[in-house]
């Protein structure tokens, strides 16, 4: 099913989000990946407060190339979100409502999911040039040093993504294979 | 006997870093547009005409087709007959590499020590594999390669009681494994035979081979149409989210081995398998 939703997420649109919706966002969203994803969790070791609020908040891994000139960003397409499950659990128990990337979570990602009713979304791998096109705005917020992996504010209009795991804990990943084997 | 003045290859290099992302290969092209007509998921068929999308813009708006734009993995088959002058032939090909990634907006995605991680900022050094042939040209092969597919990619170790059902058997799991996170539909090298890195090596090269070109040895070929037919059985469709195009192609390369082994290596590509080749 087809739907719009707005960024920041509300804990309402979060939960009513089922696997398998194929959802545009439009709002505000940030960046994350691998090195930023480690800051963050060396910070909160430290009792130090995150450079961005989780509270409500979607994290797209993403780390973008660089911007041609007039243009908000570069390629911008999902990377593997497998490499920040260790990291995850930790966020969503903070607040963080929706995450996006590609690719299979662990468990205990899962539960922190369902657990926090969050969702995680996948955008379409390896399709950087479009998915650029839904992003209007792009800025450095933290963690400016790491180059492509800072943290970033970007501003998305009708950024295509589908879900994967809701709320509820379904899993599209195992559900749409399941329908199209034919061992 | 050929003289070639490295700063050629330089500048072929550079050129070649930023035509391979932003534009695929005339078979690598075909075969997603296939794709797209022969998907059964409607979801699948839905991500696929994105790609075609993608690959569009990608083109016209020169926005790297994936935001990995790689590790540049470059093969250099060098007549025995060209003699190289204009200095370190090593450091040309890492000056191309560094004008390619940095002048044309590629991403920057290597880090210099791989534990202490600090980015080096220009994508250098390349990947570089060299290898010496008759005839006095140079081919270049210029593969970037993201590292989504990369992670996922695997070799094993297997013995020869294993045989030919064994090293299917190792080439499905790698497959199965990788699933959703390898940004599929995937392209499959294969490397059988060899030493531990020599199939590994295998495996890459055979990324390189256009999809739509099976090996010349009769058994091989059939092996990589049975694992293709197999693959696109499993359910897994483009983006991982179920369909019937898994993989485009199964390239399998081949060599002799030793009577106690039989490596096998698989080198996973997501659908922007990219390559450009040129000779000098």
């Amino acid at each position: 099913m087809d739907k719009h939703i707005k960024a920041p997420l509300t804990d309402e649109d979060a939960k009513s989000l089922k696997a398998g919706d194929y959802v545009y966002i439009t709002g505000t969203i940030y960046t994350a990946r691998d090195a930023a994803h480690l800051r963050m969790y060396e910070a909160l070791d430290r009792d130090e407060p995150l450079p961005i609020e989780m509270a409500h908040n979607i994290i797209y891994y993403m780390g973008p190339s660089p911007a041609r000139e007039g243009r908000p960003i570069g390629s911008a397409g999902p990377t593997t979100a497998s490499r920040m499950d260790k990291y995850a659990p930790r966020l969503l128990d903070l607040g963080l409502k929706g995450m996006i990337g590609k690719g299979k979570r662990s468990e205990a990602v899962k539960e922190a999911i369902v657990r926090n009713e969050a969702v995680y979304f996948a955008a379409v791998g390896g399709a950087g040039a479009l998915l650029s096109k839904s992003i209007t705005a792009s800025e450095v917020v933290a963690y400016d040093d790491l180059g492509t992996e800072a943290i970033r504010r970007i501003e998305v209009e009708n950024f295509p993504v589908i879900v994967v795991i809701d709320a509820a804990g379904n899993n599209l990943y195992e559900t749409a294979i399941e329908k199209y084997k034919q061992e | 006997m050929k003289t070639v003045n490295v700063s050629q290859i330089t500048q072929n290099i550079k050129e070649m870093c930023i035509e391979a992302n932003h534009y695929l290969a005339p078979d690598m092209d075909s075969a997603l547009k296939n794709a797209a007509d022969t998907e059964k998921s409607p979801l699948g068929k839905q991500i696929l005409n994105q790609l075609q999308d993608n690959l569009q813009i990608a083109g016209s708006d020169m926005i790297p087709i994936c935001q990995d734009t790689g590790m540049a993995v470059i093969f250099m088959e060098i007549g025995q007959d060209v003699h190289f002058e204009g200095g370190s032939l090593e450091d040309a090909i890492n000056e191309g590499v560094r004008q390619g990634y940095v002048e044309g907006f590629l991403r920057k995605s290597v880090v210099k020590d791989p534990l202490i991680r600090e980015n080096t900022r220009d994508n250098t050094p390349a990947i570089i594999h060299y290898e010496m042939t008759t005839g006095d040209n140079v081919t270049i092969t210029v593969a970037p390669k993201g590292f989504g597919s990369e992670n996922m990619s695997r070799v094993f170790m297997l013995k020869p009681a294993d045989g030919i059902e064994g090293v299917k058997n190792a080439i499905l799991t790698a497959v199965k494994d990788a699933g959703p996170n390898a940004c599929p539909p995937m392209v499959v090298g294969v490397g059988i035979g060899g030493t531990f890195e020599k199939c590994a090596l295998m495996a890459k090269k055979a990324l390189t081979r256009p999809v739509n070109q099976h090996s010349d040895i009769p058994y091989v070929k059939e092996m990589e149409e049975e694992l293709l037919d197999k693959i696109n059985r499993t359910g897994i469709g483009p983006g991982g989210l179920g369909g019937t195009t898994t993989a485009l192609a199964v390239n399998i390369n081949t060599y002799p081995t030793h009577i106690a082994g039989l490596p096998v290596a698989v080198n996973i590509c997501c659908h922007v398998n990219r390559h450009a080749v040129r000779t000098i």
